[in-house]
């Protein structure tokens, strides 16, 4: 046993190392936002908060962020729906090909963006509709509903089916027993779906890149800025409040997620026990 | 229990495929009995309580529920309730929301409900659970939960499926002793679905035992028990040893059959089937092994103690007949100052031609 539990010194270092070229620029952000210089260089020259008063002062940037909450927001809750809608197909009906639907589904997690918001581009200018930023929610639907899948696929399949019977047969209707029943027992697992897409689309650059009208994203506004080198400091600030809100919406997300599956499952773990302490005792 | 039979099923079928879950069944269920599906898993049980639910829909035949015929009837709107396998606690509400949840669509008021699901609580000896989370009760208590979530709703039948399959057996054991006692409180017909014999002996008033989508048998538990129909039936309910014989004759006095090892007999009553070869059923405690010379009985054979499988409260004995290849399956109780005997033994086996069985008299020559 201990044997086993004792990672060979060599895999430790090649973690070690690939986890500091993981996230060793991110550490660069904190390091630059607080550095008292318009250079990014080193050495360090001293602390200072002016950079963040900056993003306070531009106005430009602001209308950028209102741009890229609307976006996430709306994104986050249609293709939650969305996820809803196709997570519970798959998992309660019998449909035909249904590997193949969800395998459609999931394809934009590993289609490249470029592709996608070129392809959108194009067929957006053909039906001859303008820029705006519900084209760009357009394209993070459609990049956010795989996960969102993901994530409340997990949570309907775990779902015992005799839940929805037993609700059924106590005289609830369909719909009664989707609110009462089917709906709180996966709200960890919407909330987490939420967090995600909206996690995602406010981060999102090629897409956006190419699907804006004259509304920049954030992220666009933070390319746009980087031609000059004096508002640099200024978008390390701002890309290290990025940074850490996305952790803090995946951290909620994974523990909401966690969260569901316990309750849901709940029943088969206690089942399990029980099974357990039968066996047991017969011996 | 009356004579009104408050399920009507006729002719009921469901096709999996070519593979007939059931192959027509009809019965009828009577107002206020506990009437128990028994089967092996496979046999459709499940499948015919699925379809009294609502859950399943019959390809074929009807089922009516107090005169109604239910073709069509959503599981909601049935007039029956269901205690799950997995009992389906509801996770996130509480025991007492629990035991409100359709009582919530009857707009009854907070009062009413609240007096209801107390007492639905009360009637499964769960009082002042009502504020329990179900993570919080263990498998038995759980099992109360969905027994009083379905009896708070005063369904016209109950349905059980499988209830006690999911508890240890002495929990099992006092859980069926208390459901039988429920069963007659309530007067609530009850149709619990099991494979264990020994659970629809004890529990049911009639019990319906199903093979391959159809009834065998539809008997009370000691008729099922004492006067299994087929083989098929006799195996699967108790133990029993089978015979072969012939049967030599019919005439209004009984069946005189020439059975393997016993000889000649006279089946009083027994005017079914024809002459021909037939299977003969005796019960291991029908056969009584005879201590002390003098101790006799009706019909006497003598036999060779081959094994033995001791159970504390009682042991089996495997004797062969003497002269013969055949071994039959003797129970005994252990009873205080008689001794256990051993494999090797020698002994007397005393029968009586009343507690022989004759089984599927109407298939002759198998």
């Amino acid at each position: 046993m201990d044997q086993s539990q004792r990672a060979p010194g060599g895999l430790i270092f090649y973690a070690l190392v690939y986890l500091l070229f993981l996230y060793a620029p991110i550490l660069l952000l904190p390091l630059f936002a607080f550095n008292d210089s318009a250079v990014i260089a080193l050495p360090l020259s001293g602390f200072t908060l002016r950079w963040f008063d900056v993003l306070w002062d531009t106005t430009a940037l602001h209308a950028a962020l209102y741009n890229s909450l609307i976006i996430a927001a709306t994104t986050s809750v249609l293709s939650t729906c969305l996820g809803i809608l196709a997570a519970r197909a798959a998992a309660r009906y019998p449909i035909p090909g249904k590997r193949g639907i969800v395998g459609f589904i999931m394809v934009p997690l590993v289609l490249p963006e470029v592709i996608v918001g070129i392809s959108l581009l194009v067929v957006l200018i053909q039906l001859g509709m303008s820029l705006s930023l519900w084209t760009v929610i357009m394209g993070h639907v459609l990049v956010c509903t795989p996960f969102s899948v993901a994530i409340l696929g997990a949570a309907f399949n775990n779902m015992d089916a005799s839940l929805e019977e037993a609700s059924m047969d106590l005289g609830e209707s369909a719909l009664g027993t989707f609110r009462r029943i089917i709906l709180p027992l996966a709200a960890p697992g919407i909330l987490a779906s939420m967090l995600v897409a909206f996690t995602i689309s406010f981060d999102e650059f090629i897409i956006a890149f190419f699907l804006t009208g004259t509304d920049a994203t954030l992220p666009v506004y933070i390319w746009s800025q980087l031609r000059f080198p004096a508002r640099l400091p200024g978008m390390m600030a701002l890309g290290f409040l990025m940074v850490l809100m996305s952790f803090a919406l995946l951290l909620t997300a994974e523990y909401l997620r966690r969260r569901s599956s316990r309750l849901i499952s709940g029943d088969e773990a206690e089942g399990a026990s029980l099974f357990f302490d039968a066996a047991s005792g017969m011996r | 229990m009356s004579n009104q039979p408050i399920i009507q099923v006729r002719d009921v079928a469901k096709y999996y495929g070519d593979e007939p879950a059931l192959a027509g069944v009809s019965l009828d269920i009577m107002a206020g009995e506990f009437f128990s599906l028994l089967g092996p898993s496979g046999c459709g049980k499940t499948t015919l309580l699925r379809m009294i639910s609502g859950f399943d829909v019959p390809d074929r035949g009807s089922i009516s529920i107090d005169g109604v015929d239910m073709a069509g009837v959503p599981p909601n709107r049935r007039p029956t309730n269901m205690v799950f396998q997995s009992y389906a606690i509801f996770p996130h509400l509480s025991v007492a929301q629990n035991v409100a949840y359709g009582l919530k669509r009857l707009r009854l008021g907070r009062v009413e409900t609240k007096r209801r699901v107390e007492e639905a609580l009360a009637l499964v000896a769960l009082e002042g659970y009502g504020g329990r989370q179900p993570h919080e009760l263990s498998g038995g208590q759980r099992q109360r939960v969905a027994l009083a979530r379905a009896l708070v709703m005063q369904p016209k039948v109950l349905l059980l499926d499988e209830p006690m399959s999911a508890l240890d057996k002495k929990l099992r054991e006092q859980m069926q002793t208390e459901l039988r006692r429920l069963q007659r409180a309530v007067g609530i017909t009850f149709v619990l679905v099991t494979h264990d014999q020994e659970e629809a002996l004890l529990m049911s008033d009639r019990i319906a035992v199903m093979f391959n989508g159809s009834i065998a048998q539809l008997d009370s538990p000691e008729g099922m028990y004492r006067r299994p129909v087929s083989r098929q039936v006799a195996s699967f309910i108790g133990m029993m040893n089978f015979l072969r014989a012939d049967i030599a004759s019919i005439d209004p006095s009984g069946a005189t059959v020439n059975i393997e090892a016993l000889g000649s007999a006279l089946l009083p009553g027994v005017s079914v089937g024809k002459p021909g070869s037939a299977t003969i059923g005796i019960r291991p405690e029908m056969l009584t092994m005879l201590y002390g010379d003098h101790a006799t009985a009706e019909r006497v054979f003598r036999g060779k103690i081959v094994d033995t499988e001791y159970y504390g409260d009682l042991t089996l004995y495997q004797v062969r007949i003497d002269d013969t290849a055949t071994v039959v399956t003797v129970s005994m109780r252990n009873t205080a100052g008689r001794p256990i005997l051993q494999a090797g033994d020698r002994t007397r086996i005393g029968w009586g031609a009343e507690s022989l069985v004759l089984l599927d008299p109407l298939e002759s020559a198998k």
